[in-house]
């Protein structure tokens, strides 16, 4: 087996080659690895401490001392936005692995299996889907204590439903094709199919809808958040940012503008990204594009 | 002056790789009452030529570089939209290959059959839906479909393949139009089927007195039909002239090779059959499906085989022969126990195969294995050729990693392609590659049974004679037993030693091919015999008569 698996890297040899060509992607690449480099250092590299307060100063607009601004109780934006892209950009990227696994797992092996099974299993989906998310949160909150850690998996746990859904739909088209046939008549395990036959070829519209996951997720930890569920204050994210920015952007128009900026940078970024990998992910787009 | 006349016509395609020449300097002409055959290989250029004169191209990549393209004296290529949108919808029609795909399955085959009607933009040939209904329904019975009274609120799905492609040769008429281009109306048909749609097309060119150009890849097919033949090549025009003398006097190499290629006559090899030595044993096998559609207190089973009984001895290429519906795939499939069997018995080598289960089968699918019909399904387009021959010999411990390379390679030589394409993927190969790829992830496993099922119905005359030359070369190198599944009888006669001939789920007739094909005993026999097109004009034309007295 372990041969198959050198041998099977060069689908990912050949996406990276093709992503490397693909310079809107690699863009998108870089931003989204300079955030996490920038979100990492925040501690040793930030301006000013988040919560250090100053409320003499109040909320200033960008200053050579304050470059993005400061807040009502005149805390340095830049700091707190690099502080915010921490709790952001985590969430973002652990509940959306949580929801891929699952959901990528749970749609292949119900869109492959089939009747009994497939039916048990997207009950349960349905089932999900059905309870109130709100109440579902809360529930574990109660259960399991506040806890940032359980946030991304009450995230992760309602957001792979769409991705399973999705998986399935394609996994069933795919069951019929000869080539799963073909697989099945030399005799390989289903297991192995899935793997190696399946899952791959349901890339393109799982990565899509991967990068479109990212940026809602962290819209969601914001609307936790801002019903105290998610993180507190003086701790802040990105969402959190956005939605005290809201309520004062007449006054202070920059508290919405930086978070916002940020926000929206990562989301072209990750579509860029997404693009690029689905289409490198894909032989059939030409190698020289 | 002919209706068509069409001059130096020059369609290149702007890719990001460079030009490519699709059409390259085309001239020939056609009129009423006429029919112009243009055959060629896939990718040969002859429906982009029928598809540039309709404007249906995507453009770009597609530009027309050049040439005229006069039909009743005006230019189809300089007109505007307009004016092409009234040429497209009086006076060109077209029939496309794929009946199943071009026939939209929501809306009832009457209301797409009056849409150009009722819609007309012309008031003074806009009808009222009643009128309309009434020349669909008239039309439906000229193309031959039973009851069109009743049959004209059907919907796409209740009919068969060949049905619909009447239905779309109906379409195709119900503005009367001048001329007729059918694009390959029978490739994805059986036989019998083909025939049949065949004197139709012939019928109505005879009696409405349209042109026809008829695009096709076999030249065996228009033998019958065609008034004059156009032979086309990489964009270029081989040899052109009337059918007779492309067929009986042809000069071109080309055209030659074409004529060549179509199979014809008896098997050439020995019979390498081991009469005492039976591999595979099917007795009464039958594989049922029940059909959902039907409520469950009706007859709601499906007998796709209902009672086989075989045996195929080793050595032997035993073909099977059936139309679609016919449960022959079915079969097929049931023997590799790729199919749930509902009852019977399978034996390959003395072991019965119908009570393992999954996992006990395992050592015996390397024993037996199978080629697709479609060589651009049955390979995983995310796997290079080296992963997909590579996946059957580690996945059965046939090679360790030392090993591997070369037994690939060895793979790619057997089957006739070069090394420098392993670490290729499928899309970058042609049909004809790809199925020689899929040949040799059969082959992988040194197998004993190989069912190949339609392996050559999706390619071209010409790659489809290599390909069965290839196939009868592995047989007699690597000792292979062979169940061959096709419809097409030509195919079969020429690569199988013995025949069985199969219809609704059982077998009908068998015998040695060369002794069924002189003295069919069943009807049905007799009917698919005489169906096969023969690529001779002359007696094609009588064959073709003879079946038009017969409806």
């Amino acid at each position: 087996m372990t041969a198959i698996e050198e041998q099977g890297t060069s689908l990912w040899r050949d996406a990276w080659i093709k992503l490397c060509k693909n310079y809107l992607a690699l863009l998108g690449l870089a931003i989204i690895l300079l955030l996490c480099l920038v979100s990492l250092l925040t501690p040793w590299i930030a301006p000013y401490g988040y919560e250090e307060q100053n409320l003499l100063l109040g909320a200033t607009p960008p200053s050579a001392a304050h470059w993005l601004g400061t807040d009502i109780f005149g805390r340095d934006m830049l700091t707190r936005i690099m502080y915010g892209g921490r709790v952001s950009l985590t969430v973002g990227f652990i509940a959306t692995a949580v929801a891929l696994v699952i959901g990528v797992l749970w749609g292949a092996i119900a869109g492959f299996v089939g009747g009994r099974v497939d039916a048990v299993m997207m009950r349960i989906v349905d089932i999900m889907y059905a309870l109130p998310f709100m109440i579902f949160i809360v529930l574990l909150m109660v259960v399991f204590g506040r806890n940032i850690l359980l946030l991304f998996l009450a995230i992760g746990a309602v957001e792979w439903l769409t991705m399973a859904r999705i998986v399935r739909g394609q996994v069933m088209n795919l069951r019929k094709q000869e080539f799963v046939e073909a697989a099945y008549s030399l005799g390989l395990s289903q297991w192995t199919i899935i793997r190696r036959h399946i899952i791959p070829n349901t890339l393109g519209p799982v990565i899509v809808y991967t990068t479109l996951t990212i940026p809602s997720v962290m819209l969601l930890e914001a609307f936790l958040s801002f019903l105290g569920l998610g993180i507190q204050p003086p701790q802040s994210s990105w969402g959190l940012l956005i939605n005290y920015g809201v309520e004062t952007m007449e006054e202070y128009p920059w508290l919405l503008i930086f978070p916002g900026v940020t926000l929206s940078l990562t989301l072209f970024a990750l579509n860029f990204l997404g693009d690029g990998l689905r289409d490198a992910l894909d032989p059939r787009t030409s190698k020289d594009q | 002056m002919a209706l068509l006349e069409v001059e130096g016509l020059k369609v290149y395609f702007h890719t990001r790789n460079g030009v490519v020449k699709a059409v390259d300097d085309v001239s020939f002409s056609v009129d009423c009452g006429e029919t112009l055959a243009i055959v060629g290989e896939s990718g040969s250029g002859k429906s982009v030529t029928c598809y540039s004169l309709l404007d249906l191209l995507p453009k770009p990549p597609a530009r027309i570089e050049g040439g005229t393209a006069l039909f009743d004296g005006e230019d189809l290529l300089t007109c505007d939209s307009t004016r092409m949108r009234h040429f497209r919808g009086n006076d060109i029609a077209v029939i496309f290959q794929d009946p199943m795909t071009s026939l939209n399955p929501f809306i009832s085959i009457g209301e797409q059959l009056i849409e150009p009607l009722i819609y007309h933009p012309d008031p003074a040939r806009k009808q009222s839906r009643e009128t309309a209904r009434k020349r669909a329904i008239e039309l439906l019975d000229e193309v031959g479909i039973i009851d069109p009274k009743s049959r004209v609120d059907c919907y796409p799905h209740e009919f068969s393949g060949g049905m619909r492609q009447r239905v779309m040769i109906a379409m195709a008429l119900i503005n009367e139009p001048r001329l007729l281009i059918c694009d390959e109306p029978t490739t994805a048909l059986d036989v019998t089927i083909q025939a049949q749609i065949l004197t139709l097309i012939k019928k109505l060119q005879e009696t409405r007195d349209v042109a026809v150009i008829f695009i096709s890849h076999d030249l065996g097919v228009v033998a019958g039909i065609a008034d004059k033949v156009l032979v086309m090549c990489e964009g270029t025009i081989r040899e052109a002239g009337d059918t007779d003398t492309i067929f009986y006097h042809s000069q071109n190499d080309y055209t030659q090779k074409l004529l060549a290629a179509i199979p014809e006559g008896a098997k050439q090899l020995p019979n390498r059959a081991q009469p005492d030595n039976v591999l595979v044993e099917v007795t009464n096998l039958k594989t049922h499906f029940t059909d959902y559609n039907k409520p469950s207190n009706q007859d709601n089973v499906i007998r796709a085989v209902d009672g086989v009984s075989l045996s195929i001895q080793r050595g032997e290429i035993l073909g099977l022969v059936g139309e679609s519906g016919s449960g022959k795939s079915t079969l097929g499939r049931s023997i590799l126990q790729l199919a749930p069997t509902t009852a019977g018995q399978v034996t390959f080598d003395g072991t019965s195969l119908t009570g393992l289960n999954a996992k006990q089968l395992v050592p015996w699918r390397r024993k037996m294995q199978m080629i697709f019909q479609d060589p651009y399904a049955s390979l995983n387009p995310r796997m290079t050729v080296y992963q997909t021959l590579a996946e059957p010999l580690l996945y059965h411990g046939l090679a360790n990693r030392k090993t591997i390379d070369q037994q690939v390679r060895q793979l790619m030589d057997d089957v006739g392609l070069v090394h420098s394409q392993l670490r290729k993927y499928p899309h970058e190969f042609s049909g004809g590659q790809r199925q020689r790829i899929a040949i040799g992830r059969a082959i992988a496993t040194k197998p004993e049974l190989i069912i190949a099922d339609e392996p050559v119905s999706a390619l071209d005359v010409t790659i489809q004679a290599q390909v069965l030359d290839l196939i009868l070369d592995l047989v007699e190198r690597h000792n292979l037993t062979m169940l061959f599944i096709s419809h097409d009888l030509s195919v079969v006669r020429y690569i199988s030693d013995r025949v069985m001939v199969m219809n609704r789920g059982v077998i009908i007739e068998q015998g040695d091919t060369e002794a069924l094909w002189a003295d069919p005993q069943q009807a049905y026999t007799k009917q698919l015999l005489k169906a096969i097109p023969l690529a001779d004009p002359r007696m094609e034309r009588v064959r073709l008569a003879d079946a038009q007295a017969d409806v």
